[in-house]
């Protein structure tokens, strides 16, 4: 029972994960900005995926409504509105790139041994979903505060995108 | 399932992220690779909620998370639009009025 509940786990799981890596290595390499914008959107789908197999569907659907509706759509207006034409373009990346190379693969050498050191045979437990009732009473009860400073924080950040995007 | 599989997806995008802030010139497309770090932290965020089970502090951060994406995405991309309205150019290397 509980192996043939963790099998289509597993194989979820890793289809979903190979698909955001190239998504990923996409985004951060491609020559073309729409390309990558959209790219983006694979990888923020199957992050939703993997919120779901976390047992968290509330912020599975948030995720798909704020980032892959909204953030997306601001992407796409921002790339659209700071270039003449859309198509293939060569100076989007430094000229030296063997460092981020370098940097970026010694931070996955020493994060990836440090996990595996760490929590090598650590199982999760079966995934319970968390009730969006239970959600909602932490964030305006023992959370409150932090909601509160979010609050200011979105309402300054409209203003403030607002303030300097205007033309005058 | 193994909570390292769901770790080890995190350091990925984590580290395909540091390389694209560090590689891109673009403003736009360092924009897009921060916002594949605020990901890599919301899946690290959600699996050890589930690891410490009966809580939902996780999920909570992870929505203050996103919120917070969201807002640095609106103000991003308000200054790169300002910065090209100015120079014609969003290259990030070419901002040096500042270095002294």
């Amino acid at each position: 029972m509980l192996l043939a509940n963790a099998v289509p786990q597993h194989i979820a799981f890793g289809l979903i994960a190979a698909v955001m890596i190239v998504g990923a290595l996409r985004v951060v390499t491609s020559n073309n900005m729409v390309r990558a914008a959209l790219w983006l959107v694979v990888v923020l789908s199957g992050a939703a995926a993997q919120y779901i197999l976390l047992a968290a569907e509330f912020v599975a659907v948030t995720q798909v409504l704020v980032y892959v509706g909204a953030v997306m759509v601001l992407f796409l207006f921002g790339t659209m509105l700071t270039r003449g034409q859309i198509g293939h373009e060569r100076d989007l990346n430094n000229k030296h790139r063997i460092i981020p190379g370098v940097v970026a693969l010694m931070l996955a050498g020493i994060l990836g041994y440090v996990l595996i050191d760490a929590y090598h045979a650590s199982k999760l437990p079966d995934a319970v979903p968390v009730s969006t009732d239970k959600i909602s009473d932490s964030i305006f009860s023992t959370y409150l505060l932090p909601f509160w400073a979010l609050s200011i924080v979105l309402t300054a950040a409209v203003v403030g995108a607002i303030v300097l995007a205007r033309k005058d | 399932m193994l909570i390292n599989e769901f770790l080890l997806l995190g350091a990925a995008l984590f580290c395909i992220g540091v390389y694209g802030v560090l590689a891109r010139r673009n403003g736009v497309m360092v924009l897009m690779s921060i916002e594949l770090i605020l990901n890599s932290v919301n899946i690290n965020l959600l699996a050890f909620n589930l690891k410490h089970g009966g809580d939902v502090i996780g999920n909570v951060f992870a929505l203050y998370v996103i919120a917070v994406a969201a807002a640095e995405v609106g103000v991003g991309l308000a200054i790169v639009l300002l910065i090209y309205r100015n120079r014609r150019s969003i290259a990030l290397d070419e901002l040096s009025q500042m270095k002294g």
